[in-house]
């Protein structure tokens, strides 16, 4: 049933034994000193041919005969009653073919959906919206966290807008930091971000008969299938929902929302698939968003250097949503005895926040490392050494050595340069994550009789590469070049699978398909057996070629196996089982930042980032690589530029455009050197982790304490905008 | 030609998308061609044919040829529609994406007479008479663009869906300036937005083949 294996994990310099009990049909997980053959290679994604030409099919790129389009029409008002709703100069226009009501009455932020259309164009549908009269109520509203928190402000909700405190304490930190020698205090703040999916939300919703398809732009296929089953009264099996290509999601697409649903109704009513994919002014407003952030921090150290108090108080606000503490990054990062949070969500008459990369932790290791810089000034000690001092984990400390290295931490910081306007900094921020992933998903691998194998997962691709991911495990695990194996996903009529988020699909799914593949091959070993007259157990496969272990000059290759397949093909399932013990249970990492500050203009340019990062056993360099460049720009563009502006006389965002909402661009790109620290790390029989969040949590982070460095002074309100440069150094 | 007598579907917030398509429906896309820089007796627009306006279109459905990919398309649209629309909702070439709708972020490039130019922001009447280009046109994944093949190779995508206008911008950049240096590639890109944060790997692709042609001139 279950045997007891012991394995060698971690890294060369750090191996430790460890002992678990695995099903017997678990194959061994990968551990130090593993022979393999294509994990750890450089794959290109097997999906890029269909990207780079424009052949991949998107949700919004899916047309079905008859298909209708859809539009939705939103509040203009950050809060009001709507009295009415006339739908019926919209529905005379021609053709147009179904119009709903799609509010309850009552509306919390400008861009709430209110009414929606199905037309034959997409430019009547937009026509048909402005023929839809509504009767608005405007009620009293508040957008600005500041003014929500007060005494008398105007209700989000019910009675207050601030919301419980969510705390965690460990140790005494108001004694602790009485006695410390050192201690900071200061407080941090960062912007309301949205995602900027460059595939806007939406689906292409058909009905026939008492079941209904949903090609949906979504992280969650199972996700969405359950809510839209749980709206519309369907037994699961009923409601299909499929997902081949999404462009970008960054933790705002889970979950049947409002424009999936109402694409769904459209084509109940209107008896023909509708399509609705937001307009990009839609997507800012309504379709999720990173809470801002107000963080006062306190530290304190003993007079060697070593924190012995962190203590948060924090407060955000994710509009109608919440989830906006930002705690993570004080509790986990650097070891301390007594350390005390407290958050709390405010609510605001704007869009609700929803997940987005890393949720709290950009904001949290924003607020964190700048007070580390602070103290370490305090303490008139190099900033990297007191983060060296402060590390207790050795992945980490291997990282930091490795990326000061590479970064040039000590000759730049011995030699500050200056010319001219043009200053320079440097910083660092550390990284952390925990993606262990869950049990859950299954796989199926087949193999054809043409010796081609395939693999079916119901997850979703949401841009890391998880086609790649699935193929590589199989294709290790069977002994196959990986162009003999292909990956199909996104279908809820594939075995389950959870959302993809949050750094989870890997270590979530491959150990699936490991598990699945182990079993096909022992059904093709069974096959193989005779052929080549031995047990199957003295068997093993690599090269394409299935051969005897002890006589390698016994084998017979993949495909002329497959052909003896008795039928068209077969098939073994796998699962991924809870998580075994593991060498740790979490993943470090660092960031190095360059920047130059022009003090004039207060521009500023990121000239180099350097990013150390582990991420269990590295499948894929090259797709892995392509993940912390997207982390490190999408933090530089959160240090930078980004900010959701809103007018707080009108209650409305300003800015909901791509070019108002500024994004980093070609030319904002600096030098990226990324470097890898593999850890064997068991925990699953792949023991990979996921890459998306801890490449991004310490960018952020990393910029700041570099602009501040060249500035002079802490810098303590993101985004680093010129305006708030030029008060820094003094400019009225 | 159909009429919408008494209604106004105008009533909503003006964006210069907006305010081009108005013009078209009265002024033989005159605002338009101007962007575009090949029509020259473009004149203020007035309700009644000005002097200079040589026709008249829509505001009903028009039929007009577009020359794509080097095959002849005949097809029916409003004034109104852009060329990205047509190429997606009339003709189904989904390749070019439409993500902000106003020129800003490049995921909607295509080739107007082999130069890069933001579907979003051309109406489709205004595109008669020229070569219009799309990724569909350049390769597909059996038979690459070698640009294509390099962005493949380097790993210039993740999502993908900005990945066909930075193809079709370097691709028009790399044709005009086959050994474009890495300064020269990031400014040809430099109206391209990837949210995933790919452009490293894409400056990758591009060098890879723009180093290959510099070799081979040598």
């Amino acid at each position: 049933m279950s045997r007891r294996v012991t394995l060698n994990l971690g890294i060369p310099e750090a191996p430790r034994e460890i002992t678990v009990v695995l099903p017997d049909d678990e194959p061994v997980p990968w551990q130090l000193g593993h022979n393999f053959a294509i994990v750890g290679q450089e794959t290109p994604r097997v999906d890029g041919p269909a990207k780079a030409t424009g052949a991949a099919h998107y949700t919004y790129d899916i047309a079905l005969p008859g298909m209708l389009y859809g539009a939705i029409l939103r509040s203009p008002y950050p809060r009001a009653r709507v009295r009415g709703v006339d739908l019926s100069a919209a529905r005379r226009l021609a053709g147009v073919r179904a119009a709903l009501k799609v509010t309850d009455g009552e509306i919390r932020f400008a861009g709430q959906e209110v009414a929606a259309v199905a037309a034959v164009s997409s430019d009547i549908a937009a026509d048909a919206l402005g023929l839809i009269k509504v009767d608005y109520e405007p009620l009293p509203f508040v957008v600005d966290m500041e003014s929500a928190a007060a005494a008398g402000a105007p209700s989000v909700f019910s009675g207050s807008n601030v919301g419980k405190p969510s705390a965690s304490n460990r140790g005494d930190v108001e004694h602790a930091l009485a006695g410390a020698a050192h201690r900071i205090e200061a407080t941090y703040s960062t912007p309301v971000q949205t995602h900027v999916s460059l595939e806007t939300h939406g689906a292409l919703a058909h009905f026939d008969g008492g079941a209904l398809t949903v090609w949906c732009s979504t992280q969650g296929v199972f996700t969405v299938r359950d809510d839209l089953a749980v709206l519309f009264n369907l037994p699961p099996d009923k409601v299909r929902v499929i997902s081949e290509y999404l462009g970008g999601g960054f933790g705002s697409k889970f979950g049947a929302s409002p424009e999936i649903a109402i694409a769904a109704r459209l084509a109940k009513e209107s008896g023909a698939p509708v399509k609705v994919m937001l307009p990009r002014g839609d997507e800012h407003l309504a379709t999720g968003n990173r809470p801002n952030s107000e963080q006062k921090v306190r530290f304190g150290s003993d007079s060697a250097g070593k924190l012995v108090a962190i203590d948060l108080v924090q407060r955000g606000s994710g509009g109608i949503g919440g989830g906006a503490g930002s705690s993570g990054p004080f509790k986990m990062v650097y070891p301390c005895p007594n350390v005390r949070t407290e958050e709390r969500n405010i609510y605001t008459n704007a869009g609700p926040s929803s997940p987005m990369r890393a949720p709290g932790w950009p904001q949290g290791m924003f607020g964190l490392e700048m007070a580390m810089d602070e103290m370490a000034r305090k303490i008139g000690m190099d900033r990297l050494e007191f983060r060296r001092l402060n590390n207790d984990n050795p992945i980490r400390a291997i990282e930091l050595e490795l990326g000061a290295r590479s970064f040039g931490w000590s000759e730049k910081s011995a030699a500050k340069i200056s010319t001219g306007p043009m200053r320079r900094g440097i910083g660092v921020a550390c990284a952390a994550w925990h993606a262990l992933g869950f049990s859950g998903p299954e796989a199926l691998a087949i193999a054809h009789r043409d010796g081609r194998v395939e693999i079916r997962c119901g997850t979703q691709d949401i841009g890391t590469g998880t086609r790649t991911a699935l193929a590589i495990v199989a294709a290790e695990e069977l002994g196959l070049p990986i162009a003999m194996v292909s990956s199909e996903i996104g279908d809820t009529r594939y075995p389950f699978s959870l959302p993809s988020g949050g750094s989870m699909s890997s270590p979530s799914n491959t150990p699936a398909v490991r598990q699945a593949a182990a079993h096909l091959k022992d059904k093709l070993f069974k096959i193989a057996a005779p052929m080549l007259g031995a047990e199957p157990a003295d068997l093993e496969a690599r090269d394409a070629v299935i051969r005897v272990r002890f006589d390698p000059s016994r084998k017979a290759a993949f495909k002329d196996v497959c052909r003896r397949i008795p039928g068209d093909s077969i098939s073994a399932g796998g699962e991924r089982i809870p998580n075994y013990a593991a060498y740790r249970p979490d993943q470090a990492g660092c960031q190095f930042a360059e920047v130059e500050v022009d003090t004039e203009t207060g521009v500023v340019r990121v000239l180099r980032v350097v990013a150390v990062h582990d991420a269990g056993t590295m499948l894929d360099p090259l797709t892995s690589r392509s993940q912390i460049n997207g982390g490190v720009l999408m933090g530089i563009g959160y240090a930078l530029f980004e900010t959701r502006r809103m007018d707080p006389q009108l209650g409305l965002m300003v800015n909901p455009t791509m070019d108002d909402y500024k994004l980093v661009g070609p030319l904002d790109v600096p030098q990226i050197d990324v470097m890898f620290v593999e850890v064997l790390n068991g925990g699953t029989n792949t023991g990979v982790l996921g890459i998306g969040e801890v490449a991004h949590v310490a960018s952020a982070a990393a910029v700041a304490c570099a602009v501040s460095d060249a500035v002079g002074a802490p810098l303590r309100e993101l985004p680093l905008t010129p305006d708030r440069i030029l008060a820094a150094l003094g400019h009225p | 030609m159909k009429s919408r007598k008494g209604k106004d579907p105008g009533k909503r917030a003006l964006s210069r998308r907006s305010f081009l398509k108005g013009a078209a429906l009265t002024s033989a896309g005159a605002v338009a061609a101007a962007t575009l820089g090949h029509l020259d007796r473009a004149q203020a627009a007035e309700p009644a044919l000005p002097e200079g306006v040589a026709e008249q279109l829509g505001p009903g459905p028009v039929a007009i040829d577009l020359k794509i990919n080097g095959v002849s398309r005949h097809l029916a649209v409003e004034p109104r529609v852009t060329l990205l629309r047509a190429l997606r909702e009339d003709l189904g070439m989904t390749g070019a994406k439409l993500v902000c709708d106003r020129g800003a972020c490049g995921a909607c490039t295509v080739h107007l007479d082999g130069a890069p130019v933001t579907a979003c922001m051309i109406l489709a009447v205004d595109a008669r008479g020229h070569e219009i280009t799309t990724i569909e046109g350049l390769g597909e994944p059996g038979r690459m663009h070698p640009l294509q093949e390099a962005f493949v190779d380097t790993d210039a995508m993740q999502c993908g869906f900005c990945t066909p206008g930075m193809v079709m911008s370097l691709a028009a950049a790399l044709k005009q300036n086959p050994a474009a240096d890495l300064d020269a590639i990031r400014h040809s890109v430099a109206g391209n937005i990837c949210r995933c944060g790919t452009y490293p790997h894409v400056f990758a692709a591009a060098l890879r083949v723009a180093r290959a042609a510099a070799k081979g001139n040598t």
